[in-house]
């Protein structure tokens, strides 16, 4: 099968993006997109359409089996992960239309600084300010929450998220959640406050995030959950021990 | 004190800098991605520590020889000793910061791993790594807004600043923007294992590209154990990956069967009554290798897990079921599935000593990047609990230590700095993969050994691909001095074990060459 990749190349963070074609073809209706980037760049040789030989085109990836959230990127309009999209089943009439994410500042064709996420983790303060086991009772959130790969694919579809607002999206959610569920007592307050000034209060409840997220994060659980925690205050937030 | 510089946050290098943090000490921490896309949260099956919760009278001098079994005496016992008193310690440690390992009654459940007679191995679900590391970054996350941890990710190690083995700093440069900046400062290299020596081979990450190790051994730093590669006997081809199917999938009663004239054969249970499929992982595969190889067997060893009970199945592996599902459109819980045996771990690697120091002062090292804890072959759970336990006694080591209070200034020269060849890279691989894999002979090794040579000789090489040649030349030539069986080095030429080689070999890279040595293993402190 011959598929038609139209890659959204730009040299560096400066420079004018555009479009360059490259026709791939591959008899494995497994071939993922990643095995794609990779068979292009390795070989050294393609060309696309126009005969140029097509350079180094820049994209991460780690694990290759849709662990770690490395290699999101825009396929066919949805955000999705390189190694998890099959051609066979993300082309358009064999069409494949690869960009980077666009709510983060490219570096390269398909890399993007997601630096924001980090920082916008570190601002909500995401961690546990005190010991806290989990439980037989608080086990399953924090297993849940604890499974986000911080791909930004949830942010790329919010239609309250951009780089710099004061609400942070669903990548925030999920760690939050783990904070939620474990704190007590003042720690669950301090953790609360952050979570409903950065993340409750500018969230429209559209579940967009929800279809895209690669983990299949469970958003409404995990919502229902810290909302009645942080913002009801009932539920796990007053663990019986 | 100046900031120490830690290079990889997988769990090792986040270890490390949360005790630096705790004894208020600041560090960089390097890594060319972010900590949530290292390795390190691929570990499935779970972490080992002698909990004793299982009711079954286990206790840290059992971990202790199981591991020092398993590894086939080449492990350094001291080192693995403190491992092994602590591994509670660290498992607690991580559910105090919130890891939601499975429990009952509100206490810790431990499973069955393989070269371990007791169940001993902490685990949420399959996804323990990725699980452990989400609190672990969590906790590193305080003290980066404390100022503590300086996270630089997207950072790659160029070089070590070292003089007169001794190492004053690193070389890094921001791989977004390419700017090159040298931070002077104790070194700790946490930067994982070789996978890149094996593209589309491995178990593991791409982004291990192998480079940091090939650049430190270039620069006069030794490495040890470097014959030892651990074949995972349990993986499925995926595209350009082998995908682990965790041990847990045998330790919670999944079985390994050939057909043998017409009949399924469950030759791991008949060949080892004791532990059968739960085998260290150096036998397992050696055996399916050779089951394979039988006139009467035919086609592929299966992994038959279709007697696990749903409770297993959901609350133990439901996200290994589902990877099977997704990559072979197969259930497992339902139909058994073909398996074969992928490289999956790195027992050699940088020579350290108990308290993770190396042969350059100042420079010390921890995790998968390591070699002390795991001899001929490492036991499944050990590496997670190596890493952390590492990281954190190389932070302690290095505090001990206290650094230096003068340093030399280095120069900015201009250097080659082009990525190696893919072209160059499979080569390298496909010579090291024609003579280190499950069994070995001397014919193939010297083949090897000159074809390696002659190729060298023969291309115009970069820096990088340089550096890949001589530690390729170190792993075969260590594979070709051992002159016996131990672990995961099995000779067929030499199929016996034999005490003489009770030895770890240590590569060093000098004026050019590559030369390696036999030394001897520390003994066993008399203990308390
Ligand atoms: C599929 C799979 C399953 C596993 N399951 C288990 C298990 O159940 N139990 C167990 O105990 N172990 C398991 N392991 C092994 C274990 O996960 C690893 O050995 C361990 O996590 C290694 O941790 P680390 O910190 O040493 O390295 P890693 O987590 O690999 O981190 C390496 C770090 O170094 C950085 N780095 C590398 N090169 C450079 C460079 N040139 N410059 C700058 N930074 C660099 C990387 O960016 C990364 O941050 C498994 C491994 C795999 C692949
Ligand atoms: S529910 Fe809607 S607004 Fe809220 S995070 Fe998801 S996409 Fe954004
Ligand atoms: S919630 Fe899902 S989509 Fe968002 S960062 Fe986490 S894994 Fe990615
Ligand atoms: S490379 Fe890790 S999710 Fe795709």
């Amino acid at each position: 099968m011959k598929y038609r990749l139209e890659i959204m190349r730009q040299k560096d963070s400066t420079s004018e993006p555009y479009l360059q074609c490259i026709d791939y073809e591959t008899d494995d209706c497994n071939t993922a997109v990643s095995t794609a980037l990779s068979q292009i760049n390795n070989n050294g040789n393609y060309k696309d359409i126009n005969g140029n030989i097509v350079s180094h085109i820049s994209w991460e990836c780690s694990c290759l089996q849709k662990k770690c959230g490395a290699c999101a990127m825009v396929i066919n309009s949805k955000p999705r992960l390189a190694c998890d999209t099959k051609l066979s089943e993300c082309n358009i009439n064999g069409v494949v239309k690869i960009e980077p994410l666009k709510k983060f500042p490219v570096v390269s064709d398909l890399t993007v600084d997601r630096s924001i996420m980090f920082e916008n983790l570190k601002a909500i303060n995401a961690w546990l300010s005190s010991e806290y086991r989990s439980d037989d009772k608080t086990n399953n959130t924090a297993y849940i929450s604890s499974r986000c790969l911080q791909c930004g694919c949830c942010l790329e579809v919010c239609p309250n998220f951009y780089a710099g607002s004061e609400f942070f999206g669903t990548s925030v959610l999920a760690p939050m959640s783990r904070v939620i569920t474990l704190s007590e007592n003042e720690d669950l307050k301090a953790a609360s406050k952050l979570y409903k000034k950065n993340y409750y209060s500018g969230c429209g409840k559209s579940l967009a995030c929800k279809d895209v997220c690669p983990a299949k994060i469970d958003v409404d659980d995990l919502l229902v959950n810290s909302n009645a925690a942080a913002v009801w205050r009932i539920g796990f937030g007053k663990k019986k021990r | 004190m100046e900031s120490v510089n830690i290079i990889g946050a997988g769990l090792a290098g986040l270890s490390a800098a949360i005790t630096l943090a705790q004894n208020g000490i600041k560090c960089n921490l390097f890594s060319l991605q972010p900590s949530e896309r290292a390795q390190s949260v691929l570990a499935e099956g779970g972490i080992n520590g002698a909990l004793n919760t299982m009711g079954e009278d286990d206790c840290t001098e059992n971990h202790y020889n199981d591991t020092m079994k398993g590894g086939v005496y080449l492990a350094d016992p001291n080192a693995v000793d403190s491992l092994t008193q602590n591994a509670p310690d660290i498992i607690r440690m991580l559910q105090s910061i919130g890891v939601p390992f499975n429990t009952k009654d509100n206490e810790i459940v431990l499973r069955n791993f393989g070269g371990q007679k007791k169940k001993r191995t902490a685990y949420a679900r399959s996804s323990t790594g990725k699980i452990i590391m989400n609190a672990m970054i969590d906790e590193c996350r305080k003290y980066e807004k404390k100022g503590l941890v300086n996270r630089c990710s997207h950072h790659e190690l160029i070089k070590l600043l070292i003089k007169n083995k001794k190492c004053f700093g690193v070389r890094i440069k921001d791989t977004y923007t390419g700017v090159i900046n040298d931070y002077y400062g104790t070194v700790i290299a946490a930067c994982g294992g070789m996978n890149g020596f094996f593209p589309e081979m491995i178990t593991g990450t791409t982004q291990n590209s192998g480079e940091a190790a090939a650049l430190m051994f270039s620069q006069g730093v030794e490495f040890s154990n470097l014959e030892m590669l651990q074949f995972h006997p349990t993986t499925i081809g995926i595209p350009n990956k082998r995908c682990l199917v965790t041990e847990a999938a045998r330790g919670e009663g999944g079985r390994l069967f050939i057909e043998r004239n017409g009949e399924k054969w469950y030759f791991m249970e008949e060949k080892y009554p004791e532990l059968k499929n739960l085998m260290p992982r150096d036998v397992v595969s050696r055996e399916m290798f050779f089951v394979r190889r039988m006139e009467d067997c035919s086609g592929e060893v299966y992994l038959d897990m279709t007697g696990l009970s749903e409770d297993v199945w959901q609350n133990k592996l439901s996200d290994l079921r589902e990877e099977i599902i997704h990559y072979l459109g197969k259930d497992p819980k339902v139909l058994p599935i073909p398996v074969h045996e992928g490289i999956h771990y790195f027992m050699g690697g940088i020579n350290t000593d108990e308290r993770h120091s190396t042969n350059i002062k100042y420079l010390y090292a921890a995790g998968e990047c390591t070699s002390q804890y795991h001899g001929a072959n490492r036991l499944g759970g050990n590496s997670m609990l190596g890493a952390i336990y590492g990281g954190k006694r190389a932070a302690l080591s290095v505090i001990e230590d206290n650094g230096f209070n003068e340093h030399p200034v280095f120069d900015m020269e201009i250097c080659d700095d082009t990525p190696a060849r893919y072209s160059v890279i499979i080569k390298i691989r496909d010579i090291l993969l024609s003579s280190m894999g499950i069994v070995r002979n001397e014919q193939t090794l010297a083949n090897a050994h000159s074809e390696l040579s002659n190729f060298a000789a023969g291309e115009k090489l970069s820096e990088r691909e340089k550096r890949r040649v001589s530690l390729a030349i170190a792993m075969i030539t260590s594979a070709e001095q051992r002159k016996e069986s131990r672990g995961a080095h099995y000779r067929e030429d030499y199929p016996e074990t034999d005490d003489k080689y009770k030895k770890i070999i240590v590569s060093a890279f000098k004026d050019g060459e590559v030369l390696t040595e036999f030394r001897q293993i520390p003994q066993r402190r008399v203990q308390k």
